[in-house]
């Protein structure tokens, strides 16, 4: 029984909770870092790393933070693990910190992490909070590699940097701003007709 | 010159939200009236143009002298929250009519990324406190465009009937895009 609450909790973020397709969340770094598949992975794991440590402090530090001041405690426990995911990029993967740019620090400010730690991670106990936070982390993750994947074969002919087509039959508006409204338009229809069949 | 450019940039070329993908959740969020939209740009406008003046002031007079950059994220949205809840508390006795206007928007500047990428960009593309500045209201002003704008149109799209299936969040993201195209156009006006 126990076994298979957690399991639903890890599962939530996946498809009846989506961040992306059906609570809504995190729009600013859906749109700006899919311009290719490898963004999008590389936005959501990061983000995914950040949800699971805050959930985790967060519901074991609930008791201890006083009622008041929950959001700006909140808010540093965030904070922290976005400069820790900033710094550690910085140092190692330079090439994807420059192209995912002021989208990670802007993390601290992404609805769902904070919208996790208010609703979820605050009221149940440590492992599943922790389970919620990675559930709905690769549940981000999912969708925004889909709509990055999506829009890298629209627009260049590629898909994860493999060519599929030679690009000069890609649209390039894909890669650029209207297509990701257009693409995540159209994906976020799809994906509630299949949700609800 | 660089004032005026720097202006027509932030409000058209680059517009936060259609080409830079910043406030997303406010632009889909308080979008359904244009009353609403003209408040929250407001309240945005008042909140950027302040955050980042002094998010600037303390990156140069704190946060560089004494080499701990590393708590630039940390630092400016504290700063952001509790300028945030300053704003609401002198707002609430100074001027109860602005507040009344303006009060249902301010707690949830906090968590608009707009603030937070307007603090860091200024510092990123090291201008300086008068640039920074005007940076932030034309930026702001270029976010209120884009709002009213779409708020416009949402206005008329509630009258028309749509499909099921796209009606709701997916029809306002296809509209985005088509705005987004039509900003496009301005592209190559400064460099």
């Amino acid at each position: 029984m126990s076994k298979n609450s957690n399991l639903k909790v890890f599962l939530n973020g996946f498809i009846n909770e989506n961040p992306t397709f059906v609570l809504i969340l995190g729009m600013c770094p859906t749109l700006a870092t899919t311009s290719s598949a490898i963004n999008g992975l590389s936005m959501g794991l990061a983000t995914t790393f950040v949800l699971l440590g805050s959930n985790l402090v967060i519901s074991l530090l609930k008791n201890i933070i006083p009622d008041n001041v929950r959001i700006p405690a909140y808010v540093v426990v965030i904070a922290t693990f976005v400069s820790v995911v900033e710094m550690s990029m910085q140092a190692y993967l330079p090439a994807l910190y420059d192209s995912l740019g002021i989208f990670i620090p802007l993390i601290v400010v992404n609805c769902i992490v904070l919208g996790r730690a208010e609703a979820f991670a605050a009221k149940n106990t440590v492992l599943k909070s922790s389970l919620d936070g990675l559930g709905m982390g690769l549940g981000f993750s999912m969708a925004l590699t889909m709509l990055g994947t999506i829009r890298e074969i629209l627009g260049t002919g590629k898909a994860f940097g493999l060519t599929l087509f030679p690009d000069k039959y890609g649209m390039l508006i894909f890669v650029l701003a209207p297509g990701a409204f257009i693409a995540l338009g159209y994906l976020i229809a799809v994906m509630s007709k299949l949700k609800k069949a | 010159m660089t004032y005026i450019l720097i202006f027509i940039s932030a409000v058209f070329v680059n517009n936060i939200v259609l080409s830079q993908f910043l406030g997303i959740c406010p632009f889909l969020g308080v979008s359904k009236k244009i009353e609403t939209a003209l408040g929250m740009s407001g309240a945005v406008a008042f909140v950027m143009t302040l955050a980042t003046l002094i998010t600037y002031i303390i990156q140069k007079t704190i946060l560089e002298p004494f080499n701990i950059g590393f708590l630039q994220t940390l630092t400016f949205i504290l700063i952001i929250a509790a300028l945030v809840q300053l704003v609401e508390i002198i707002l609430k006795k100074s001027s109860p009519a602005l507040y009344q206007a303006l009060g249902v928007f301010l707690p949830l500047i906090t968590t608009n990324c707009t603030i937070l990428g307007v603090a860091i960009m200024v510092i990123q593309k090291d201008m300086n406190l008068i640039e920074s500045v005007v940076f932030a209201i034309s930026t702001a002003v270029g976010f209120g465009l884009a709002l009213v704008l779409f708020a416009g149109i949402r206005e008329q799209l509630g009258m028309t009937r749509l499909p099921k299936g796209i009606d709701g969040t997916p029809i306002s993201l296809i509209t985005a895009g088509l705005l987004a195209m039509a900003f496009m156009g301005f592209a190559g006006i400064v460099k």
